[in-house]
């Protein structure tokens, strides 16, 4: 059987190992971006001249030929259902029996006046990265468009070659609409501390260019202030990457819609990853989750279901972690920016701003619903059970220094949490053990 | 850079050309005072070849000329005295009165310590200021800004600086192969001319290398992506040159580098009451380099205080253990013995010398004995049975304390194709095995006296390992390709002691680093900067936990994490099942049910 995969990012790539593994079929990766997969989450890196471009490679090039993984450099114009036949740039017809989408996203832009000129660009693709690369020798600022996890990179990396940057930011706080207020007031002041110019509560108006198309600066909406710049990044989101799918027999809506064993309403056409939507998301979850964690699982599924083990997509208990500048972010479970009443937080907030622990749990059922961690690893299989059991928000504290995952010696704080809550609600718990131990968190795994 | 650091690089810089420049500052005349030779009839001879030579009194104006007088000098003595040996009827032993080769190369370095003078001499103190001290105030002052900045990962633009980006793959092959022909053919000269162990050991490089590229079918891969196509590291490429040239006039041609041992001479003289030597020359300033650059890693990893607190163990262990007490043992007349130094990295230990003036030595040495054994046997498998081997080789050791500190900047420079993992398998452990027949057949020879079993000679062999591995291999190649192949080229694949710690660690050791959950991004990060070429996101982003011989224990795969995704951990309670966990697998019953 051949299966054809388009896109190799981690949700095709994923989707290839995991069919190797689990068959003898024949199976062919187009890919137009790169001719090996590299880790997108790593882009950031190679700008900054922490790793150079090979290094962003989880495999070797041999990898491929060996597991017998076809790798074809080709960009896919349209896709023949009837037929099940691609059609390529190239002009080369790649015919399939199983066809795995894993498309993408491409960043979002909308409508602003400018917005295709050169010296503009989104941080997606390695093309994004060349772009940035080929304006960065003598720029005299940038300025980025969006407050989420890509803008403040974007932030990062012109920082890291001491480009003065301006971000405007539509929130009245970075990412306010994720982070719960206290934990976006402190990223918003992490990212002033890095001499990031934040402009908060504005929007972009337009983008000016000059008569070779080039930007060179933006209008602010709200004020009209005209920043000069000489490159302007736009990461106000992502939309999945599926415009010359439409029209076609296959359904799409903002993504391509799949039932939960990933397929499309095509018969042996899946899709996976960013560009998927799912008909009937899990409660609490969104129909697209453009997320790197995501996308692997769902190139796993999709590979059993190619092999004939029909499996279902459970992307289990919400996870996702980044980093903003200095401060590491993980969160597990749920934690809203703006909760419902009986969502009750404990919060415990290191005095050098860097540091937070958040529980968020059920005041109606006393359960945990959700750890939103800031400059503090924790634990996930730990975490994850007590979520997965709805352990009583109790039983977590007295035992949520097991929880700590931060390198050896580091301070403790999980009894700042106990401490808080015992005031909050007038009670005396204690913890079981201070200190994390992993034989201990291997018991405790086990029961 | 700020102004202030561009201040602290410039006074670097002078301090290290004062430095180099120093070697052609002192003028040289062997007079028959400076003449270090005490065995009265080589002492005349030499005297009276220097003198028909126009040798004696003549004033050199560098050590170059005078050094090559001065082996023609003696070296002539030698004939003379071999050819005038059986008619003299001398009556002590044959080799008072003939000079044996060995004997010359312990009278060439102290007669040009002795009869050098001039610039050097004349302002040693001066002199000990303008490069130790020029060289520690200008890192200083290039490093302690750094403790200003917001704390966190500073690896920004480490591949965009021509000293730290490292070299192309065919330079950096080039260069291994050079330096091994090189230290190969040297060997022969080393050996007198001997060839059997240079061949053997040609051999012995050839089978692995045919090992490596056909029995591991390495030979159709492209070369490993540790090194890009592109890059050529220019300031790493002088570096590594320098500091080649350096290990090779420190190990084998010390007599060209008297006037740095005269410089140290004043602390010298405070520490041990004696002259330097270019062993205590190489130790003050290895420990020199280890304090301020391990400032620098303090200042650089200072939000982790597990780094923190493993430089200030590598500091202390280098500046206390390594360099301090052995220096005052020997003020004390005790054996010089440095008590953190395990055999078989310290391969001397077993030597007939080290055992007969331990013995020798009263109390004191026969504890240095039995603490010698007692670290090979006992605390090496259980301290790591408890920790890993990071105890020792990221805690303790001196060669991992160089690595560690001055070795940082190079770090990401090692290597992780699955090539070079085989390379590093068979060269360790072929290291292993050969320290241990080595010391075998000294031991045989100390208690049986016979030197010879089958072809091998027990003094050739020793002499042999001392050269390719004890000198080529931990210093010229160890250290001189630190800007080309990063910092634990020994450690990872020629250290001894870490094949041996490392099997412990392997088989039966609570260490691993464990995996979050799902939580890895397969950035790279952790593989790039581990020092010792493991694919450490090989492991994690399958969510594995990572039990490999080789892992030092530096932790900095989990510091650059960007998403808190590895930790250093020590448990009993899997010791055997330490890697069976598979995290990120998503649909587990059917791996299971496979």
């Amino acid at each position: 059987m051949k299966v054809v995969i388009i896109g190799n990012g981690i949700s095709g790539i994923t989707a290839a190992r995991w069919i190797r593994k689990l068959s003898d079929h024949e199976i062919t990766v187009i890919s137009s971006e790169t001719k090996y997969f590299y880790s997108r989450t790593a882009l950031m890196y190679v700008y900054m001249g922490h790793m150079r471009a090979e290094d962003t490679q989880p495999y070797e090039p041999w990898f491929w030929s060996r597991n017998r993984i076809q790798l074809m450099e080709d960009h896919v114009e349209t896709i023949d259902f009837e037929n099940r036949e691609l059609s390529l740039k190239s002009g080369k017809k790649a015919p399939y029996d199983k066809l795995i989408l894993a498309l993408g996203s491409k960043p979002n832009k909308f409508g602003w006046p400018g917005q295709d000129l050169k010296r503009v660009g989104g941080l997606y693709h390695w093309q994004d990265l060349e772009n940035m690369e080929a304006h960065s020798a003598g720029l005299s600022r940038a300025v980025i468009v969006g407050g989420g996890l890509i803008g403040i990179e974007m932030a990062e990396m012109f920082r890291s070659r001491d480009i003065p940057v301006t971000m405007l930011v539509r929130e009245e706080s970075y990412w306010n609409n994720v982070l719960p207020p206290e934990e976006s007031q402190m990223v918003s002041d992490h990212i002033r501390a890095h001499h990031i110019d934040l402009r908060l509560g504005v929007n972009l108006g337009e983008i000016i260019g000059n008569e070779q198309g080039q930007a060179m600066g933006v209008v602010v909406k709200e004020t009209g202030e005209r920043i000069d710049c000489g490159y302007v990044g736009l990461t106000a989101g992502v939309h999945p990457n599926i415009a010359f799918l439409k029209d076609q027999s296959l359904e799409i809506q903002k993504g391509i819609l799949v039932n939960n064993n990933l397929e499309t309403n095509i018969s042996g056409v899946y899709a996976i990853g960013d560009c998927a939507q799912l008909r009937e998301p899990r409660e609490g979850r969104r129909s697209i989750e453009a997320v790197w964690y995501t996308g692997r699982m769902m190139g796993e599924v999709a590979a059993h279901n190619i092999c004939g083990h029909v499996t279902e997509y459970d992307p289990g208990i919400w996870f996702n972690s980044a980093k903003f500048l200095d401060i590491e972010y993980q969160v597990y479970g749920t934690v809203l920016a703006k909760p419902p009443e009986n969502h009750v937080s404990i919060f415990w907030q290191h005095e050098d701003n860097t540091k937070s622990i958040r529980l968020v749990f059920d005041q109606r059922t006393n359960e945990i619903l959700g750890f939103n961690l800031m400059g503090v690893r924790f634990r996930h299989e730990l975490c994850e059970k007590w979520l997965k059991e709805k352990t009583d928000i109790e039983e977590v504290l007295r035992s949520l220094p097991l929880a700590n995952f931060d390198p050896e010696f580091s301070k403790q704080y999980e009894g700042e949490l106990i401490r808080i809550y015992n005031a909050q609600f007038g009670k005396n718990i204690t913890a079981k053990h201070k200190k994390r131990s992993l034989d201990r968190v291997l018991q405790f795994l086990k029961k | 850079m700020s102004l202030l650091q561009k201040i602290g690089l410039t006074l670097f810089l002078c301090a290290l050309a004062i430095f180099t420049l120093t070697l052609g500052l002192n003028k040289f005349t062997l007079t028959s005072e400076s003449l270090a030779v005490d065995k009265e009839v080589h002492r005349e001879s030499i005297i009276s070849m220097a003198r028909d030579m126009g040798m004696l009194d003549k004033t050199y104006q560098n050590q170059f000329a005078f050094v090559s007088d001065l082996k023609k000098c003696i070296k002539a003595s030698q004939l003379e005295l071999s050819a005038s040996y059986d008619n003299a009827e001398y009556k002590g032993s044959e080799w008072d009165y003939k000079i044996g080769d060995w004997a010359i190369k312990d009278y060439i370095l102290p007669t040009v310590q002795k009869s050098g003078h001039g610039m050097v001499s004349d302002n040693k103190g001066l002199f000990l200021l303008l490069t130790f001290g020029l060289g520690i105030l200008g890192g200083l002052i290039f490093i302690l800004p750094k403790f200003m900045e917001q704390p966190g990962i500073k690896n920004d633009n480490i591949y965009h600086d021509p000293l730290t980006r490292g070299m192309n793959y065919n330079i950096r092959t080039g260069l291994l192969i050079t330096s091994i022909i090189g230290i190969l053919v040297y060997g022969i000269f080393y050996t007198s001319g001997n060839v059997l162990l240079p061949i053997l050991s040609a051999i012995v490089i050839l089978i692995i290398i045919g090992l490596v590229f056909i029995y591991q079918k390495e030979k159709n891969r492209k070369s490993p992506r540790s090194a890009s196509a592109k890059v050529i590291g220019w300031l790493g490429l002088v570096a590594g040159i320098y500091l080649i040239i350096f290990y090779i006039l420190l190990y084998w041609k010390p007599e060209y580098i008297t006037n740095w041992m005269t410089i140290v001479d004043p602390v010298s003289e405070k520490l041990n009451g004696g002259a330097a030597s270019q062993w205590f020359l190489y130790g003050l300033m290895y420990t020199v380099i280890v304090l301020v650059m391990g400032v620098r890693m303090i200042s650089k990893y200072r939000h982790n205080r597990y780094q923190i607190i493993r430089t200030l163990s590598v500091m202390f262990f280098q500046t206390a253990i390594a360099f301090l007490l052995p220096e005052i043992l020997t003020r004390l007349n005790y054996p010089y013995y440095d008590f953190k130094n395990i055999w078989p990295l310290n391969y001397t230990f077993f030597f007939d010398w080290n055992i007969k003036n331990l013995i020798a030595s009263g109390g004191l040495g026969i504890f240095m004995l039995v603490w010698g054994i007692v670290l090979i046997v006992l605390a090496v498998p259980i301290i790591t049975y408890f920790f890993g081997k990071r105890w020792y080789c990221s805690w303790v050791c001196g060669c991992g304390g160089l690595a560690e500190t001055m070795g940082d900047p190079f770090r990401q420079l090692s290597d992780k194709s699955v090539r070079a993992w085989r390379f590093e398998r068979w060269i360790i452990h072929a290291v292993l095995v050969f320290a241990v027949v080595m010391t075998l057949m000294v031991l045989y020879h100390y208690f049986t006296g016979r030197q010879q079993v089958l072809f091998l000679n027990s003094d050739s062999i020793r002499s042999w390992y001392g050269f390719l591995i004890g000198s080529a291999f931990a210093g010229v190649v160890g250290t001189g390709f630190y800007p080309l192949m990063g910092n634990r080229v020994w450690c990872r694949y020629g250290c001894p002691l870490a094949a041996y710690l490392g099997l412990v660690q392997r088989f039966k050791s609570r260490f691993r680093i464990t995996t979050n959950g799902g939580q890895c991004i397969s950035c790279g990060n952790c593989s790039t900067y581990c020092e010792m070429g493991i694919d450490v996101r090989h492991y994690a982003q399958r969510g594995q936990d990572i039990v490999r011989s080789s892992c030092v224990g530096c932790g900095v795969c989990a510091a650059v994490c960007p998403r808190g995704v590895l930790r250093l951990e020590n448990a009993s309670a899997d010791v055997n099942q330490r890697t069976e966990d598979l995290r990120t697998v998503h649909i587990e019953d059917l791996i299971n049910a496979q």
